[in-house]
């Protein structure tokens, strides 16, 4: 199935924050091999180019890395991954807190609400 | 230094009678990319891909590829899908297939082969016994499967259903060479948008938009489909 894409956004950045997302949460484990940049455009259905495009910026966070003729892995190194996990973070973070003031909800006022929901869902 | 651009046109045009198919059509595209031809019917798209492919000659104006001019030289690393199936409907695929390969010094017959088992075509049937989506497929699986430098792809997805889409696009996207360039021409945009790196915008004859895709969509925050809908609105 060709992946999903939001298309106001360039794809290569959706890429890179779809292959991001699989490496922090485990799916890519550390020290793997990642999928061929071919394999990869083909399952998403786009441009093989684009997924080069996208292979470079995670190449430039060090999220990944080229091993000479080997192809690529993701990196070996939890240090990295962790703070692309905390950036991963921040932006989901960020978005939500934008949408709840859109809602008229102060701060504190999230905050609160955030509390309950948990302790609600915890009972 | 640069490479010579896989697509050169300056000032061409074509005119059939008094009206204009192509006019002033200036363009150098660069090597490696797969670029959409996107316009509206009649704009010139099949005009365009037909004298490159040296199907038609121009009224006036040059076009080079690969920095020669359009003649026996191109013909030979350009590997052209036409609009309509070009095959004698009476031939069987196996006998298309011998025809390509005595035809193209590219033709890999052995891809050929795979793909069309993959798809589960009996190459033993006749052109005419097929649907009109498998005859699509089988056309583009043999105009893939030449080692070209320039594959010329008119409307490659008109009248298939989604799935096979789909398919036509995968096959496209996994046998193109990166030292290799894909023109597309189509209307259906959102179809081939994800795919295409760059995009030609033709209307009445003339080259309004050539850009990178991702620009569009980044400088714009639209995709190409609704730029598209907007530049060429009735």
């Amino acid at each position: 199935m060709p992946w999903d894409f939001d298309t106001s956004v360039p794809v290569y950045l959706q890429i890179a924050e779809t292959v991001r997302r699989r490496i922090v949460s485990g799916e890519y484990e550390r020290g793997s091999q990642l999928p061929s940049v071919r394999d990869l455009a083909v399952k998403a259905a786009v441009n093989p180019n684009t997924v080069q495009r996208a292979f470079m910026c995670l190449e430039n966070d060090g999220l990944i890395e080229t091993r000479g003729t080997m192809g690529r892995y993701v990196t070996d190194s939890l240090e990295s991954v962790e703070a692309a996990r905390e950036t991963l973070a921040q932006d989901t973070i960020g978005a939500f807190c934008r949408r709840m003031e859109a809602l008229g909800y102060t701060g504190e006022d999230t905050i609160e609400l955030l509390k309950k929901t948990y302790e609600g869902e915890t009972k | 230094m640069t490479e010579a651009p896989i697509l050169e046109c300056r000032g061409l045009t074509k005119t059939y009678g008094s009206h204009r198919g192509l006019e002033d059509f200036s363009v150098a595209l660069p090597a490696g990319r797969i670029i959409g031809l996107l316009g509206p019917n009649g704009s010139g798209k099949t005009t365009l891909i037909k004298l490159c492919a040296g199907l038609l000659r121009p009224t006036s104006g040059q076009l080079y590829i690969d920095g020669m001019p359009v003649g026996p030289d191109t013909k030979s690393i350009v590997s052209y899908l036409p609009e309509r199936i070009c095959f004698d409907v009476s031939m069987t695929v196996e006998g298309v297939m011998a025809y390509y390969k005595d035809f193209f010094a590219d033709f890999d017959e052995q891809r050929a082969k795979v793909m069309l088992e993959k798809l589960n075509i009996d190459t033993a049937r006749k052109i005419k016994e097929l649907s009109k989506g498998t005859r699509e497929k089988v056309q583009l699986v043999l105009v893939m499967s030449r080692r070209a430098k320039l594959y010329l792809l008119d409307e490659p997805i008109g009248g298939v259903d989604p799935a096979t889409r789909d398919y036509i696009l995968s096959t496209i996207i996994s046998n193109y060479s990166p030292d290799s360039s894909v023109i597309i021409s189509t209307h259906l945009i959102s179809d081939v948008e994800n795919i295409l790196d760059e995009f030609m915008f033709i209307n009445e004859g003339k080259l309004i938009l050539y850009n990178n895709c991702d620009n569009v969509r980044r400088e714009l925050g639209k995709s190409l489909d609704r730029f598209f809908r907007e530049v060429f609105r009735c």
